[in-house]
């Protein structure tokens, strides 16, 4: 009885890592399942799944590099705003008839820029908490773009422009029908966690970042410069931004004011559900993925339900406090061992 | 012994301000190969201000550092690493977050080329960890650890295996037995006793004469900010070197 009870014992110790890891996807797998019986015909037809990753591209972005700020114990509370004024600025530059590479490129350099000055403002103003900073550029980069815009939309892109957002990948040849299609968006944004993916856990500036997190001053002390690191992560935030401006061009085919309004927020939210901690130093690239999944699959399957968009803000605020809660029970159980 | 032995670092004048507190004045102190300098003195006699100092985490207002007979002036933590100057904290400045072998190698990992790119080499880490921790005796279940899942006496000695995985030539340590059980202390001064016979040159800061009194070779004691005694450990004794602290010679 008693040896049987160590070996149960052991092994679910030895399991908490993986739960520890993988969790999250376990979590999404089921709200998939829960969906799909719910909505066995239209829940996982190529369509709507397709669907799905097209209204959580642009949103996966911002979660990304939101995701690399919680990591470094800060936050970015601009990010929507810097989609917003890199969309406008690519909206002009497209107007103003600049050829299609140009107004590409625009919007990534625009929130690299915003980003960068994030970073300059919380490093070299000593901003006591990057909440005051970004909360700060929220309303100036927000207010910018609608001071260069006048304040209205600015519609009409050419196709390669909105490629990345609106382009599809053609499978005829695998044998599959016309509609059944591969978005672009969702080619990018597995090649983006990817290459994050990489950065965070593969290379120093990455375990930097995570050291930064985890004890600034073991960092500092370590010859680390913190500083020049911090404004890398908020620099690379905007940056992502900026990606997440150009994916919505192609989506909407318009620059308008009200783009990524609150999207900071959702952002955040997508982060603390895949599992990251505001304390800093934990969280992965698979989890803030699975939390963009999460959000989506929800929003998308409440729309399918015809649930009406209060439920879901009520449903998605629940989750949140589900999910932390869950993340604090499962840190208990870990350290008694 | 020591006055034969190479001097490996020299401070000279360091006078350190805070505003218009003056945390440091006019602070002199040695260290020879092979030597172990015990730094006495009661809270806020600017101990651990001298040590920042050392270490290039704090710039001193006036005064200078020579380093094997050069002068030094230090910018950051990264100019006394390179110096071969290691401290390890009283606050041990690990990430709790990262695993023992990362720690170790924290800001100084090794990489290898794929194309251009360069990428942390964890197998390398690995192996490197095992064997520095196999080196200096010290037992953990394994390299992937997380330190926050160490005990203290266990988190110290990843300290000190951090400050000498680079063939340090000083090592500080700012009170390392502070926070140990009894039967760690006796392992940490043994590993100061071995760091010693392979020509490093420690400075412990303590406030334990057992300390002071089984690892050290000298001793200096700090009085508000100032040099106020200093003596060979076989010509003083624990009573005077209490006295020190307290401002009595």
């Amino acid at each position: 009885m008693d040896d049987k009870e160590k070996k149960q014992d052991s092994l679910y110790v030895k399991l908490i890592p993986y739960f520890e890891k993988y969790g999250i996807l376990l979590l999404l797998v089921i709200m998939i399942l829960v969906m799909h019986i719910l909505q066995p015909d239209v829940f996982l037809s190529w369509r709507n799944v397709t669907n799905v990753f097209k209204q959580i591209s642009w949103q996966s972005m911002l979660a990304l590099g939101v995701f690399m700020v919680i990591v470094t114990a800060g936050i970015d509370l601009s990010v929507g705003s810097i989609m917003m004024l890199s969309l406008m600025i690519l909206a002009i530059v497209a107007k103003a008839g600049a050829p299609w590479f140009i107004v590409v490129l625009v919007p990534l350099f625009a929130g690299f820029l915003c980003g960068l000055i994030n970073g300059l403002g919380i490093t070299l103003l000593r901003m006591p908490h990057p909440f005051i900073m970004t909360l700060g550029t929220l309303y100036i980069f927000r207010g910018t773009g609608n001071l260069i815009s006048g304040g209205t939309p600015i519609s009409g892109f050419t196709d390669e422009v909105r490629y990345l957002g609106h382009g599809r990948i053609d499978l005829t040849w695998l044998g599959l029908e016309k509609s059944q299609y591969l978005p672009v968006s969702l080619v990018l944004i597995a090649v983006v966690y990817f290459v994050f993916w990489v950065f965070l856990n593969h290379s120093r500036t990455g375990k930097w970042i995570y050291a930064i997190g985890g004890n600034p001053s073991a960092a500092r002390a370590s010859g680390i410069n913190v500083n020049k690191i911090l404004i890398i992560v908020y620099s690379l935030c905007g940056f992502l931004s900026g990606i997440g401006a150009l994916i919505l061009a192609g989506r909407t085919d318009s620059g308008y004011p009200n783009a990524g309004l609150q999207s900071e927020l959702d952002a955040i939210a997508a982060c603390i559900i895949g599992g990251a901690s505001f304390f800093g130093g934990r969280g992965t690239v698979l989890g803030v993925f699975a939390g963009v999944m999460i959000m989506g699959i929800l929003r998308n399957g409440l729309n399918l339900m015809d649930v009406s968009s209060f439920w879901q803000q009520v449903l998605i605020g629940s989750i949140i406090v589900l999910a932390v809660y869950v993340d604090v029970l499962r840190r208990d159980f870990g350290t008694r061992k | 012994m020591t006055s034969t032995n190479k001097l490996l670092l020299e401070a000279k004048g360091i006078t350190k301000y805070f505003g218009t507190i003056t945390a440091l004045e006019n602070v002199n102190l040695k260290v020879h190969e092979g030597e172990c300098l015990g730094v006495v003195g009661d809270n806020g006699a600017g101990k651990s201000t001298l040590m920042k100092v050392l270490s290039g985490l704090y710039k001193p207002s006036s005064g200078a550092l020579f380093f094997e007979g050069k002068e030094r002036v230090l910018d950051s933590p990264k100019d006394s690493q390179n110096l071969g100057l290691e401290m390890v904290y009283q606050d041990l400045a690990l990430a709790g977050n990262l695993p023992i072998g990362e720690n170790i190698f924290l800001g100084r990992e090794p990489t290898k080329n794929i194309g251009f790119l360069k990428f942390l080499d964890f197998k390398k880490i690995q192996e490197m960890t095992s064997a520095h921790l196999e080196k200096l005796k010290i037992n953990v279940k394994s390299a992937d650890q997380k330190v926050e899942e160490l005990s203290g006496g266990q988190r110290q000695a990843v300290a000190i295996a951090r400050s000498t995985a680079f063939n340090a030539k000083v090592v500080i340590m700012d009170e390392p037995t502070a926070a140990l059980a009894i039967k760690e202390v006796g392992k940490v001064l043994d590993l100061i006793n071995k760091l010693k016979s392979t020509g490093v040159g420690v400075i412990v800061i303590s406030h334990r004469m057992d300390d002071i009194f089984t690892v050290c070779d000298r001793v200096m004691a700090l009085f508000q900010g100032t040099n106020f005694a200093e003596s060979q450990l076989d010509k003083t004794s624990r009573d005077e070197v209490i006295g020190w602290i307290m401002g009595k010679k």
